[in-house]
C-alpha cells in the first residue's frame, strides 16, 4: 500500500499481557492525517489500556509496532514522551485546575516543564485570545475555570492540547487523543466540542475519539475501530455504517429484532413508591417497586443513573419528589441520611474508602457505628460486647480475617465491604440502596457480596443497585432500568435480562434527542 | 486522588514481637518521664528531687493540663481550637475584672467566666460549620480578637486581689501536700476518658474525625458533633482561667500565648502513648507532666527561661513527627 501521506499513527499487532489474562491481542489501528477515529468498547474491552500505552504508562508487550507518520517509534514510550511525538491526551476529567484561570490553565504544562522569569502576563493574555478566537471559542482568558460552565472546561482543555500538538518537534501534524470528553456535557453543548474538534482537524492535525456513545461516535468520526475482549473486533466506516453495525460490533452478536417490550407494571404489590424525584441530573423519575424486588439501574456514562441512590439517602439533596415506604411518606428534599436510616433505608456508597469505611478504626467501631445508641448502652458502652457482635456479625458475613479489632486497613477490598454489608443489613433494612456494590471486590468475594444482597431481598428489603457492570446486573436483578439523560429510557425484566441485552438498550438508548425517535430507529 | 486502600499482605497479626513493640508505645513516654526524674534527681538531689518541688510541679501546672485536655476533644473531631488560650486569659481576667473593680462575687464572676467560654465555643463552632471555613482560621481569628478584647478590658495591666476563696480552693487547700487543683485535674481527665471512650457520643466525635463522609451516610449529625467540641474546649479554655486566677490570685492579660504551644505540644505527644494514634486524656496528662519535668529540670541546671520556649517548640515537632509514624505516615487531613 502506496499512499501519497503516510498515517498519522499506526499500531499493529499491540499485544498487553496483564498477568497472563491479554488486555489488548495483536490489535491494530490506524488513524490516516485529518482524520477523527473513534475507538469504541464496553468496559474492559482494551480501549484504556491501548490509550494507556500510547500515553506510556503501560509498556506493551513485545512485538507491538508504532509508527508515527511513517515513521518507527520504538516502544515501549516513556511515559511523557508522547509529546516528542506530537500528540497530546484529553482525559474525561480534563486536567485543569478550577481555582486557577483559564490563561493559567492554558500554560501549565509551559509553566511545569520550563523555567520562566518574568511572564509577560499582558502578552500571554493577548496571545490566549487570539487562539481562543482562532478556534472560534468564547473563552475569556481572565476568568477562573471553577466559574466557566462544563463546556468551556471541555472546549479549553481541548484548545490547550491543540497548542500543545503543534509544539513538539516530531513529524507529522499531530494527534489529539480526546479521551470520553463529552460524558458529564449536557447533549446540546457537545455539538460545540464538535465545532471545535473539526476546526482543530482542518489543520491537518488528527484525532482520537474515545467513546462510549454511538452516535457521538457517528457524528464527528469519519472511522472507527471496535475493540471487544482486546481484540479489534470490527473496523467501520462512519459514514455507511449504521448504528446496528455499531451496537453490534460492541456487544458482539446478533440483536434481537424488535424492541422488548416496556414492562409490565406493577406485577408486585408496591411496597415503596417513588415519584417525581428531581436532582442533579436526575429528571421526574418515578418507580415502584415491591418487597424483595431488586432493581438495577444503569446507563451510560454521564445519564445519571449512579446518582440516584445518593438523592434517595439525603446524601445528595433532592430539588423535588415523594417517597412512600409502605403507609409512610416522606418529601425527598427534606430526607438526610438520619431520616433515611429511620425509614430502614441503607445505602452502601460506592467510593469505600472515602465514604464506606474509616480504615484506620477497627472493624468492630466501623460496624457498630449505626446501633451504638440503640444496641448498647449509650452513656455506657460495653465495648467487649462491641467486638463480640463485630465478631459474629462477621462469622456471619464472612469477614477474613476474623478478628473484629484489627483496623480496616488491614482487610481486603471484598472483606471492608462485607463489613460494610454486615454494618447495615443488621438492622433489617426495608430498602437498600448499592452503587457499585462489587468496585474492588475480587472474584471470590462477589460471590458472597451477591448472596448477601440475595438474602437480604429475599427477608423483604426492596433493592436498588446502581451499577456499569452489565453481568452483575444480569446476576442479581429481577429488573434493570436503563437511563439517559437523567430519564429512564427502557427496562428489561425477567428472562429478558442479560449481560449483552443491558450494553445494548445502554448504547441504543443514549440519544442525542428523545428517546422516543431513538427507539424509531431500532425497530 | 483517594488514599489507596492498603491491603497488606499478611494480615494475622503476630503476636510476640508486636505486643512487646504495643507496650513500648503505650508506657515507653511514662518511662521516659520516670527516667528524666531520676537523672534531674541525681544531678540535684537537694533541690530537684524534694516533695516540696514535686507537689509543686504536680500543683502549677494543672492549668495547663485541663488547656490540653480541652484541646483533645475538637482534635479528636479534626478540628483545631487556637483559641482555647486565649478564651484562659479572658475568663482569668473576667473573674478578677468583676471580682477585684466591680466587688462582684467570686462566685457570680466565675459563672460569668464559665458562660462566656460557651458562648464563644458556640461561636466559633457555628461560623466552622454554618460557613464551612477551617477551624483553623476561624480560631486563629477568634482567638486573636478574643486577646485583644483582654487587653482593652485590662488595660493591659495585671489585676490582683482575686477573692481567697478561690485561692484556697484551688492553690492553698492541699491533699497529702499536693494542691487541690492537681485532683480537679484528674477528675477531668477522667472524665474525658469516660466520655471519648465509653459514650456512643465518644465514639460519634471519633468517626467525625476520622471518616466525616462515613460518619455523616451513618446518620451522625456531623454539624452538631463538631460544635459541641467546640464548646466544649472553649468551656475547658474558660475553667482553666478560672484555675489560674485562682492559682495566681492574680489575672495577667497576656498569660494566655504562653500556654498555646505547651498545650499543643502535649495534646500531640500525648497522642503517641496510652492510646497511640488516638488523643487521650491520660496520654496527655502524663506529656504535660513530662514536658514540665524537662523544663523544670533544666532551668534547676541552670539554664535560664529562654530553654522553655525550646524545649517546648522542639517537643511540640518531635510529638507530632512520632504521632505521624505510630498513625503508620498518613497524611495529616488538616
Amino acid at each position: 500500500m502506496d499512499a501519497p501521506a503516510p498515517l498519522a499513527l499506526r499500531l499493529s499487532n499491540l499485544s498487553k499481557t496483564f498477568g497472563g489474562q491479554k488486555a489488548l491481542d495483536q490489535v491494530a489501528l490506524d488513524v490516516a492525517q485529518g482524520e477523527v477515529h473513534g475507538l469504541l468498547g464496553q468496559n474492559g474491552s482494551g480501549k484504556s489500556t491501548l490509550i494507556k500505552v500510547l500515553a506510556g504508562f503501560h509498556p506493551p508487550d513485545a512485538g507491538s509496532l508504532l509508527q508515527v507518520c511513517g515513521v518507527d517509534v520504538p516502544l515501549p514510550l516513556a511515559a511523557g514522551a508522547f509529546r516528542l511525538h506530537r500528540m497530546s491526551f484529553v482525559h474525561q476529567h480534563l486536567g485543569l485546575i478550577p481555582g486557577l484561570t483559564a490563561l493559567e490553565n492554558l500554560l501549565i504544562n509551559r509553566l511545569a516543564r520550563r523555567h520562566a522569569w518574568a511572564i509577560n502576563w499582558r502578552a500571554e493574555h493577548r496571545k490566549a485570545i487570539r487562539q481562543f478566537e482562532s478556534y472560534g471559542v468564547p473563552i475569556d482568558p481572565g476568568a477562573l475555570v471553577s466559574d466557566l460552565p462544563p463546556v468551556e472546561r471541555a472546549l479549553l482543555a481541548i484548545v490547550r492540547a491543540a497548542g500543545e500538538l503543534s509544539a513538539g518537534d516530531g513529524a507529522g501534524n499531530g494527534l489529539l487523543i480526546l479521551d470520553e470528553p463529552t460524558p458529564f456535557l449536557p447533549k446540546r453543548d457537545v455539538e460545540q466540542l464538535f465545532r471545535l474538534v473539526r476546526s482543530i482537524v482542518a489543520t491537518g492535525a488528527s484525532a482520537i475519539f474515545v467513546s462510549h456513545d454511538v452516535d457521538e461516535v457517528m457524528e464527528i468520526t469519519d472511522r472507527a475501530t471496535i475493540l471487544r475482549d482486546g481484540r479489534v473486533a470490527a473496523k467501520l466506516d462512519s459514514k455507511t455504517a449504521t448504528k446496528r453495525d455499531f451496537v453490534q460490533a460492541i456487544v458482539g452478536r446478533q440483536l434481537l429484532a424488535t424492541t422488548p417490550p416496556r414492562l409490565a407494571e406493577a406485577q408486585a404489590p408496591s411496597h415503596i413508591v417513588i415519584q417525581g424525584l428531581c436532582g442533579g441530573s436526575i429528571v421526574d423519575l418515578s418507580l415502584a417497586a415491591g418487597r424483595s424486588e431488586v432493581i438495577g439501574l444503569t446507563g451510560l456514562i454521564g445519564s445519571g443513573y449512579d446518582e440516584v441512590c445518593y438523592l434517595l439517602y439525603g446524601a445528595k439533596r433532592a430539588t423535588q419528589g415523594q417517597l412512600a415506604i409502605g403507609k409512610r411518606h416522606v418529601a425527598l428534599p427534606a430526607i438526610s441520611p438520619k431520616l433515611a436510616i429511620e425509614q430502614g433505608i441503607v445505602l452502601i456508597p460506592g467510593d469505600r474508602a472515602t465514604a464506606g469505611v474509616i480504615d484506620v478504626l477497627p472493624v468492630s467501631d466501623n460496624v457498630t457505628m449505626p446501633v451504638l445508641g440503640s444496641r448498647f448502652r449509650p452513656w455506657m458502652l460495653d465495648r467487649r460486647a462491641m467486638v463480640r457482635r463485630a465478631g459474629s456479625l462477621g462469622e456471619t458475613f464472612e469477614v477474613r480475617p476474623a478478628n473484629p479489632t484489627l483496623p480496616m486497613s488491614a482487610l481486603s477490598g471484598g472483606n471492608q465491604q462485607k463489613v460494610v454489608l454486615a454494618k447495615w443489613f443488621q438492622q433489617k433494612p426495608v430498602m437498600i440502596l448499592l452503587d457499585e456494590p462489587t468496585q474492588g471486590v475480587d472474584i471470590g468475594a462477589r460471590q458472597n457480596v451477591f448472596s448477601h444482597i440475595a438474602k437480604a431481598a429475599l427477608e423483604g428489603a426492596t433493592v436498588l443497585c446502581a451499577s456499569s457492570d452489565y453481568e452483575q446486573l444480569a446476576a442479581i436483578c429481577s429488573r434493570v432500568l436503563i437511563f439517559s439523560g437523567g430519564r429512564v429510557v427502557a427496562s428489561l425484566a425477567g428472562a429478558e435480562i442479560s449481560k449483552d441485552a443491558i450494553a445494548e438498550r445502554c448504547l441504543f438508548s443514549a440519544a442525542p434527542v428523545t428517546a422516543e425517535g431513538n427507539m424509531a430507529d431500532v425497530a | 486522588m483517594l488514599p489507596d486502600i492498603a491491603v497488606t499482605a499478611s494480615t494475622g497479626p503476630a503476636r510476640g514481637p508486636s505486643l512487646l513493640i504495643k507496650r513500648t508505645e503505650q508506657f515507653g513516654l511514662i518511662v521516659v518521664w520516670l527516667l528524666l526524674v531520676a537523672v534531674f534527681g541525681a544531678l540535684r538531689p537537694d533541690t530537684f528531687l524534694t516533695w516540696a518541688n514535686l507537689s509543686t510541679i504536680l500543683g502549677s501546672q494543672a492549668v495547663l493540663v485541663v488547656v490540653t485536655l480541652g484541646l483533645i476533644i475538637p482534635l479528636t473531631a479534626n478540628d483545631f481550637d487556637l483559641s482555647i488560650a486565649f478564651v484562659m486569659t479572658l475568663s482569668s481576667m473576667t473573674v478578677a475584672v468583676l471580682n477585684v473593680n466591680y466587688g462582684v462575687g467570686i462566685g457570680w464572676a466565675i459563672a460569668a467566666a464559665l458562660v462566656l467560654g460557651l458562648v464563644i465555643g458556640l461561636i466559633n463552632g457555628l461560623l466552622i460549620t454554618t460557613f464551612r471555613i477551617h477551624s483553623l482560621i476561624v480560631t486563629l481569628g477568634t482567638g486573636t480578637f478574643i486577646h485583644g478584647f483582654t487587653l482593652w478590658m485590662s488595660d493591659s495591666m495585671t489585676i490582683s486581689g482575686v477573692s481567697p476563696i478561690l485561692m484556697n480552693g484551688v492553690i492553698v487547700d492541699r491533699l497529702f501536700g499536693i494542691p487541690l487543683e492537681f485532683y480537679y485535674t484528674i477528675g477531668l481527665a477522667a472524665l474525658i476518658f469516660y466520655l471519648l471512650d465509653y459514650t456512643a457520643l465518644g465514639r460519634r466525635i471519633l468517626f467525625v474525625g476520622r471518616g466525616r463522609e462515613v460518619a455523616r451516610l451513618s446518620g451522625i449529625n456531623t454539624n452538631r458533633i463538631r460544635i459541641s467540641c467546640l464548646v466544649v474546649s472553649s468551656f475547658f479554655g474558660a475553667l482553666a482561667g478560672v484555675l489560674y486566677a485562682g492559682t495566681q490570685g492574680a489575672a495577667d492579660p497576656v498569660s494566655g500565648v504562653s500556654y498555646q504551644l505547651p498545650a499543643f505540644a502535649a495534646a500531640f505527644l500525648g497522642s503517641t502513648s496510652i492510646v497511640p494514634g488516638r488523643f487521650n486524656p491520660w496520654g496527655s496528662t502524663v506529656a504535660v507532666y513530662f514536658l514540665v519535668t524537662g523544663i523544670t529540670g533544666l532551668v534547676f541546671l541552670g539554664f535560664s527561661s529562654f530553654i522553655q520556649e525550646m524545649f517546648y517548640g522542639g517537643a511540640l515537632v518531635v510529638a507530632v513527627t512520632l504521632s505521624q509514624l505510630v498513625r503508620g505516615r498518613q497524611e495529616q487531613q488538616f
